[in-house]
């Protein structure tokens, strides 16, 4: 799914269904992998952008059903791959099998499902194969390496986490970065993307030379979102432009 | 280790290594006679324990019913339950060679517990406070600090306990290396809802010892208030395999059947949050709900996981109290008994009045009296008013 890609990530219903499904058209002009958050009560992995996007989709009455109606709408001009991200609550009170169901109606590639670990994740994993989407599960700088194989069995690529803590802007790449990186390149066989804190051309490209085979931006998208709201297209794309920059070789 | 199909590990992938860090350390220290010493004698010299089994003479002649006897948690250093918890975990903490402690809490109680812990063995100790309950509860903001310890109020979400827990532990997820999660109740992922259990059982085990020494029997009932639930575990626990109805006592809130209420076994739904398969307030989307007691430590969407197990197996029995028969128990206990009972401990009260009456005058229930009452007194008054 990932060579070199720009995976941007924007949070559904912020600040309404209408203005996502123009961001995601904007962001999909850029990336090569589009990532959608299901908006949730209880962000715990994420900072304070992040966050706020998830209060205010659901303050503007943000409901499960219109995700999949973005996708839907997404789907009529855009074959490129996105992903669902959520937490586990929203999916596990759908149910799996309808999770699935509507996911791959709607046109979902890959789900990923922040609070699931694989070692709680049996019914996720044969559910997901059944409904042919694919699944992405996250690692950490701290992951031991027969967790990270273990990853790497059931994951289509590899989502690192690039530092401890929770996402954000970060003025400077984590120090745990490349050296977690590194790591995870030589245990695991599949691709590798390194999300949380990648905030600008600099980050996405040290991460490229030392091996990454995506980037994940999100809180530098989203911080658009909250200063300029239903206006903020032009300064997406301005910013994926940029981005996008770090990507040459 | 799982409680049926409650409680679990659901958690980002970078929590997962401290959380079996803190289990392989826990394990050891278990089964370790010199920190279980070590940590009775802080029980006994410090805390307070053993703490009374009270005959409440008085309520008992006037409702004409059971027995009522009264676990004297209130009693206890820094007036509740909580700190049979934190000055396990903070030894534990210590142990595991950790500088900081970071905890969660609502009204406080917690708070102040973990600050005194903290304190006690030399730690640097922050506490998340949802913004909202800052405002409530100045007092126990400055008691904290007063204590030594540094609140952190937490701006987002609904700005209560349930944010609190979300902060904390995005804060562990940062700082796991350097610093212990101190969680105040039977809940979170595997292994803390067991972890504050075993903390907390120390209070069904003298509850045991002592009426059977003075009655010469276990009793017929025991009544405890659930939030998160772990005054209630840390009593039922050693009771479980005996034949002793246990009651739990949810938030009834302005009414079991309104949605302002923190009834989360009665009126919740199967969910995750917080790292735990469990009931929760929620709507049908799966976004947590707010919730409402007069009680702020009963004010949480969850409830710990081994209740959640304990109410399937039916082995516990789920009631809930509202705010106001809360409130007159509070107020008829304290005239009665010349104890004032913390707003949680009076819902358990509430509902040991209600089955007394309808007792034989030798059975016996028991009523783990949490905590004492003075933190809620502005409460009660802005009630009465």
């Amino acid at each position: 799914m990932i060579e070199r890609a720009l995976i941007t990530y924007i949070t559904a219903g912020d600040p309404d269904k209408v203005a996502t499904l123009e961001f995601l058209l904007s962001m999909e002009k850029y990336a090569d992998v589009i990532e959608l958050g299901i908006p949730f009560s209880d962000p715990m992995a994420d900072g304070k952008t992040i966050q706020e996007a998830n209060f205010r989709a659901l303050k503007n009455g943000f409901r499960m059903k219109d995700v999949f109606e973005i996708v839907r709408s997404f789907r009529d001009h855009s074959e490129k791959p996105l992903i669902l991200m959520s937490y586990y609550n929203p999916v596990y009170r759908m149910g799996f099998e309808r999770f699935f169901n509507k996911a791959r109606s709607s046109g979902v590639s890959a789900t990923i499902i922040v609070d699931l670990p694989f070692d709680e994740a049996e019914e996720y994993i044969s559910l997901s194969e059944k409904y042919g989407i694919e699944r992405v599960f996250l690692s950490a700088p701290n992951t031991p390496e027969e967790r990270l194989r273990r990853v790497d069995e059931l994951s289509s690529f590899i989502y690192l986490i690039s530092l401890y803590g929770v996402t954000g802007v970060r003025r400077e790449l984590s120090p745990l970065a490349l050296e977690a990186l590194k790591r995870v390149k030589r245990i695991c066989r599949k691709p590798v993307a390194v999300g949380f804190g990648i905030s600008t051309k600099e980050h996405v490209r040290e991460l490229l030379k030392h091996g990454a085979d995506g980037v994940v931006v999100g809180s530098a998208i989203v911080e658009l979102i909250g200063k300029y709201g239903r206006e903020a297209s032009p300064f997406i794309e301005k910013r994926l432009r940029e981005l996008r920059r770090g990507l040459k070789v | 280790m799982k409680f049926g199909e409650f409680g679990g590990r659901y958690v980002p992938e970078t929590l997962i290594p401290p959380l079996e860090e803190l289990e392989s350390a826990y394990r050891k220290l278990k089964s370790d006679e010199e920190f279980q010493k070590e940590l009775n004698w802080y029980l006994k010299n410090y805390a307070g324990r053993p703490t009374p089994l009270y005959f409440a003479k008085n309520l008992s002649e006037k409702l004409g019913g059971a027995k009522i006897y009264l676990k004297r948690e209130d009693l206890l250093h820094s007036g509740a339950h909580k700190i049979n918890n934190t000055l396990g975990q903070a030894l534990l903490a210590k142990k595991m060679d950790k500088k900081r402690l970071i905890a969660e809490t609502g009204a406080g109680q917690h708070g102040v517990a973990t600050a005194i812990a903290g304190t006690l063995f030399g730690l640097e100790t922050e506490i998340y406070m949802g913004a909202e309950d800052v405002e409530r509860q100045k007092t126990n903001v400055f008691r904290m600090e007063i204590l030594g310890a540094h609140v952190i109020p937490v701006e987002t979400g609904s700005r209560t306990l349930k944010d609190a827990i979300n902060e904390a532990l995005r804060d562990w997820a940062s700082n796991f290396e350097t610093t212990h999660y101190l969680i105040g109740s039977v809940v979170g992922p595997h292994p803390y809802p067991t972890i504050v259990r075993d903390f907390q059982s120390v209070i069904g085990k003298e509850t045991k010892e002592q009426i059977m020494e003075i009655e010469g029997g276990l009793p017929d009932v025991i009544v405890a208030c659930v939030g998160g639930g772990s005054n209630a575990m840390g009593i039922f626990y050693p009771f479980l395999e005996d034949d002793v109805q246990l009651i739990g006592v949810e938030a009834g809130g302005r009414g079991i059947d309104t949605e302002e209420n923190s009834a989360s076994l009665i009126k919740g739904e199967k969910g995750v949050l917080h790292g735990m398969l469990s009931y929760f307030l929620q709507d049908e989307d799966g976004q947590m709900r707010d919730t409402h007691s007069i009680a702020a430590g009963l004010d949480y969407p969850g409830v710990g996981p081994e209740h959640a197990y304990l109410k399937d197996r039916g082995r516990v029995k789920y009631v809930s109290v509202t705010d106001d028969e809360a409130l007159r128990a509070f107020l008829e206990f304290s005239k009665t008994e010349g104890i004032l009972p913390a707003l949680e401990s009076a819902h358990a009260i509430a509902h040991a009045m209600k089955i007394a009456k309808e007792m034989k005058r030798d059975d016996i229930i028991i009523v783990n009296l949490s905590g004492r009452g003075d933190k809620d007194l502005k409460i009660v008054m802005e009630a009465l008013r």
